[in-house]
């Protein structure tokens, strides 16, 4: 029998201007704001081209390989919206505004009409619907989640700035918490930017680090021991007493790496290296 | 009599999920009210174990949760993962070896920043490490 393998809801799909019509209709309520209707419309009147298709071919079952069509639609619409800011409430509703559309097309169908327009019919579509909503919910966290990260990432680039203090002087000052990669980014960009300033001094804080383990430290050592060899000295500022502890019993040897205990301490250190002292003017002379 | 309350777990799959291990450990920490420095070194010791349970395991998991005894709380988490085991645990915890391209000072620190320490590995069927840190 044809119904059981998605007749009735081919049967609905066949009024695609109606169908069409009220989705948009539907879906606009929920987006409002986020597309125009005409953008709406084209992607909706796409979609129902497709679905029809994969319906025809596949039945119900999304899954089907007849729906692959259809779902990299779906997919590559996720990725679109979730990067336009879209919440995931409004996507999933707009998918969902189609049961809208199919129940109200089924209601005029009526008892006489092609796909029955019955308990069944409506089951049915909204079975479908809800299936072709999973599909979209998926792509669509998976897009987020892409989107949050390539965000984390350019945040990162913006959050560990190397800063010239003074002439020959350079600094970058460690902020939260530090993984592998951006520690590993962190020193990279120090490095090159000691190249590029021809500076002969750089100084690490890390006074905005809430724990140094051994794979930090390694980036630290690893950047101190690359800086001397491009002929530069490196200052560790900023080790707070409960980091100095845990580094102590972690068991981290830093050498005769340069430490002082404020980012202030580093700066004049350096200073002095250059040759330049720092005198405090006495008041009310001369 | 130890009480546990609190068990969450976490993947530990990625380096962004040793982050958020070492976040979550964090969080329960300060919840306990542990010091400050006490807080450190739980987070430095699960931030090392983590790892471990990231580069040597492959892939794994970190359960933690809270313990009261007799008036004391504490944290308790467990790194475990199915990765290879490790042949020589004497060896693994001597400050300085490492089997990789670390500073080998990982298991051995994380022993000493933490009260409770064990260990518990196959070779072949995968490493479990368990942490607790008291109150004081
Ligand atoms: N979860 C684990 N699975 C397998 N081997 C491990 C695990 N944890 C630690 N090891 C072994 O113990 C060694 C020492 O660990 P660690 O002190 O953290 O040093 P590192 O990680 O720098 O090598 C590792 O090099 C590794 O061989
Ligand atoms: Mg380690």
């Amino acid at each position: 029998m044809a119904q059981a393998d998605g007749g009735r809801v081919q049967a609905l799909l066949r009024s695609e201007d109606k169908v069409l019509r009220r989705w948009v209709e539907a879906a606009e309520t929920p987006l409002r704001g986020r597309l125009t209707t005409g953008e709406l419309e084209r992607t909706c009147s796409d979609l129902l081209a497709v679905l029809g298709e994969a319906v025809a071919g596949g039945g119900l079952d999304v899954t089907s390989a007849a729906y692959a069509g259809a779902r990299g639609f779906l997919a590559e619409l996720s990725r679109d919206w979730a990067r336009r800011g879209f919440s995931p409430s409004e996507t999933a509703s707009a998918v969902f505004a189609l049961k809208d559309a199919l129940f109200a097309a089924a209601d005029e169908d009526g008892e006489g009409g092609e796909s029955g327009g019955d308990l069944a019919t409506v089951l049915e579509s909204s079975r479908w619907v809800d299936a072709l909503g999973l599909v979209t919910f998926e792509s669509f966290a998976r897009a987020r989640e892409q989107v949050i990260s390539e965000q984390a990432e350019q945040l990162l680039e913006l959050t560990t700035p190397v800063v010239k203090l003074w002439e020959g002087v350079v600094a970058v000052p460690l902020i939260g918490t530090l993984d592998s990669a951006r520690t590993q980014i962190v020193m990279e960009k120090l490095l090159q930017t000691l190249v590029d300033t021809g500076s002969e001094h750089a100084i690490i804080d890390i006074t905005g680090v809430p724990a140094v383990d051994t794979e930090v430290a390694q980036h630290l050592l690893k950047t101190v021991v690359a800086a001397r060899l491009m002929g530069a000295e490196c200052t560790i500022s900023g080790i707070r007493p409960q980091i100095a502890q845990t580094i102590v019993m972690l068991g981290i040897e830093f050498g005769d790496i340069t430490t002082k205990s404020t980012l202030a301490d580093a700066l004049l250190h350096a200073m002095r290296g250059t040759g330049v002292e720092v005198v405090r003017r006495r008041t009310g002379s001369r | 009599m130890t009480t546990s309350t609190g068990v969450e777990e976490l993947p530990i799959r990625t380096g962004d999920d040793v982050v958020r291990v070492r976040q979550l450990v964090r969080a329960r920490a300060q919840e306990v009210r542990l010091s400050l420095v006490d807080q450190t070194k739980l987070v430095t010791a699960a931030s090392e174990l983590a790892r471990n349970t990231l580069v040597h395991g492959g892939s794994g998991t970190a359960t933690v949760e809270t313990l009261t005894r007799d008036g004391r709380s504490g944290i308790r988490a467990v790194f475990a993962d199915e990765g290879p085991g490790i042949p020589d645990v004497d060896q693994a915890l001597t400050p300085g070896w490492t089997s990789g391209s670390g500073l080998g000072l990982g298991l051995s620190g994380a022993r000493k920043l933490v009260d409770e320490f064990a260990i518990d590995t196959a070779v072949g069927r995968g490493t479990t490490v368990t942490v607790v840190k008291w109150t004081r």
